[in-house]
């Protein structure tokens, strides 16, 4: 079987600086796959590049045989790759439920004149809409907090509302972008819990995370981006071993 | 519980019967205590709440600043007067027009919305701004080489809104009350008031209200969830626009005259004052300041006569008077309310941080 997700050779630059350059990788289906790297390497960019954000300068991207490079961030989400942000980006003044509910909007079909008539197929559309939003804030464990608005959630809620809202989408590819950044052991450990039931669940992770004893105890496969290449990739335990790896994180031998 | 919920339903209920009957019986209270010049300005702050209400849907929902929104008035009032009017010597029916004046208003808005969508904040308030000027110099200048708008003269004698031989230009009576236009008017016009509540209610609570109000909270998730944010914000334009055309058609109807000077970009200003000051997004609040920006203007007026009865003399002229006054009511507003007359729940709490 086919990886689910393959990057071959891709490149992207912002003027003279090379944030990019032929990172390749493969995301088998029904993985958990870590994207790990100092600050700067290019790891964001290359979650903008891969949900359509950003358009690649270089390389190929295919999802599950279709090729999804260059494409406009909702054809993106459309075609099943779904994303958190690293600095959360809920929208703020709806509510729980309600921001999880325009998750749904790309796997829904109602229109100016359903909403205005309230027929009988948008009624339906719209309970069966918030009741799978629901069901979501109680599989990431914030069901209670459904009716209060996203920005008065507590910071680990909001990143779980972020995934609520993600998985709404039915993506076959859930990217994370450090979703365990500034959480306590406890809050990681419930996450990673959580990360582990969504694998299991069928859906395939891309994770970006710091929290490199997270990564290695959850990860099938890492890789390991510097300077915006590629310079290590494979199980966790070998990766860990790497001398580069070593090196990028800790610094280059003393002369 | 179930009989506390039947007893609040009941109380709602109760509370829009009553609303109901004020509303129905306004204009025959208003005219014997204010005079009938009051019910003309009631009639006129409905067609104000008819373009709040669809600004409300731009710049409230999507949150997309538009400053040339009473370009959409424009051209749903010119295409009613140029169809009905002895100008052309065209002589269509309001049911033709009046959705004529939406759909076209509709392409106004996606002709506006294309190009420029891609600009944000700022960028697009100048822009639109740009494009209300442009149909305003359009309709003052299309006399020639061929005669289209009349050029500033504007448009008389533009036909009323007529059910066959009853026409809401003349007096009628029924059951002893005496309707004149100005009260045929108003039932017309609250009727289309009414519709447009409950057309931005259903619209503000369905997946396209969500899809808006996502892009205005924050418009890359929006992006990355899925939304496909260049078409559901043309869709915001060109709903907003439609509201302004049928308004405007409204207009020529109630008015039988148009010219370029109504739809200046004071009036685009004063609408979104309206939107703003009411409480942006929340339909009540929009209409609300709709209300109260229309009438508050007019009573101002009264500041003459009321210098004269205390001082013996008019020691301001009111004409001045009254523009400071509104600048310092609407300054005042915006100090102590700032989310707005009667935000929603949710907008109240984000200023209140």
């Amino acid at each position: 079987m086919s990886a689910l997700l393959e990057a071959r050779g891709v490149g992207k630059r912002f003027g003279g600086l090379q944030a990019l350059s032929d990172v390749s990788i493969a995301i088998d289906r029904h993985s958990i796959y870590g994207l790990i790297g100092p600050n700067g390497a290019g790891k964001t960019t290359f979650f903008n590049v891969l949900t359509g954000l950003y358009a690649p300068n270089d390389g190929e991207i295919v999802f599950d045989g279709v090729p999804i490079a260059g494409l406009e961030p909702h054809a993106v989400a459309t075609a099943g790759i779904a994303r958190t942000f690293q600095n959360i980006r809920l929208f703020a003044n709806m509510t729980a439920i309600e921001n999880a509910m325009v998750g749904r909007h790309v796997r829904t079909r109602a229109g100016v004149w359903g909403a205005v008539t309230r027929n009988a197929a948008t009624r339906a559309e719209e309970s069966a809409i918030a009741r799978r939003a629901k069901e979501l804030l109680d599989y990431v464990g914030i069901g209670r907090h459904a009716h209060a608005l996203a920005k008065n959630l507590s910071y680990g809620d909001q990143r779980r509302l972020e995934i609520a809202r993600a998985l709404a989408t039915e993506p076959r590819l859930l990217a994370l972008d450090e979703p365990a950044a500034g959480m306590n052991a406890t809050e990681t450990a419930a996450l990673r819990g959580l990360m582990e039931r969504i694998r299991s669940d069928g859906t395939t992770i891309l994770l970006i995370e710091h929290d490199v004893k997270l990564v290695m105890g959850l990860c099938d496969r890492v890789a390991v981006l510097d300077y915006g290449k590629k310079i290590a990739e494979g199980a966790p335990a070998q990766v860990q071993r790497d001398p580069a790896v070593v090196e990028a994180y800790l610094g280059g031998e003393i002369a | 519980m179930s009989g506390l919920k039947n007893a609040s339903l009941a109380a709602r209920l109760f509370g829009y019967a009553a609303l109901a009957v004020v509303l129905l019986v306004l204009p025959f209270v208003v005219e014997p205590l204010l005079g009938r010049a009051w019910v003309r300005i009631i009639d006129i702050a409905l067609l104000f709440v008819l373009l709040a209400l669809g600004l409300n849907i731009v710049v409230g929902f999507a949150g997309l600043l538009d400053l040339g929104y009473v370009a959409f008035f424009a051209v749903g009032a010119y295409l009613y007067a140029l169809l009905a009017s002895p100008h052309f010597g065209i002589h269509w029916p309001f049911f033709l027009l009046l959705p004529m004046g939406a759909a076209l208003a509709c392409l106004f808005g996606v002709l506006l919305g294309a190009p420029t969508l891609r600009l944000r904040g700022d960028y697009l308030a100048i822009v639109t701004l740009g494009f209300g000027e442009i149909i305003r110099i359009f309709l003052n200048n299309l006399n020639r080489p061929v005669n289209i708008t009349n050029g500033p003269l504007g448009i008389t004698l533009i036909e009323p809104i007529r059910f066959g031989d009853f026409s809401l230009s003349q007096q009628h009576t029924l059951a002893g009350l005496t309707f004149a236009p100005v009260h045929s008017y108003y039932y017309v016009f609250l009727a289309c008031v009414v519709l447009a509540i409950v057309v931005s209610l259903r619209l503000e609570d369905s997946r396209i209200g969500r899809a808006w109000i996502a892009i205005r909270e924050d418009e890359i998730a929006a992006k990355a969830m899925g939304i496909h944010t260049r078409n559901v914000k043309l869709l915001a334009f060109a709903m907003g626009a439609s509201f302004g055309g049928v308004s405007g058609g409204l207009f020529a109807a109630f008015q039988g005259f148009v010219s370029p000077e109504s739809f200046a970009l004071l009036d685009s200003i004063m609408i979104l004052c309206m939107v703003v000051l009411g409480g942006m997004g929340h339909v009540p609040g929009v209409v609300l300041g709709a209300i109260l920006l229309t009438a508050l203007p007019e009573a101002l007026r009264y500041v003459g006569p009321l210098q004269q009865a205390w001082f013996g003399r008019v020691l301001i002229d009111p004409s001045d008077l009254r523009m400071l006054l509104f600048g310092l009511a609407l300054v005042l507003m915006m100090l102590f309310r700032p989310a707005g007359l009667w935000p929603s729940r949710v907008r109240k709490r984000e200023f209140a941080e």
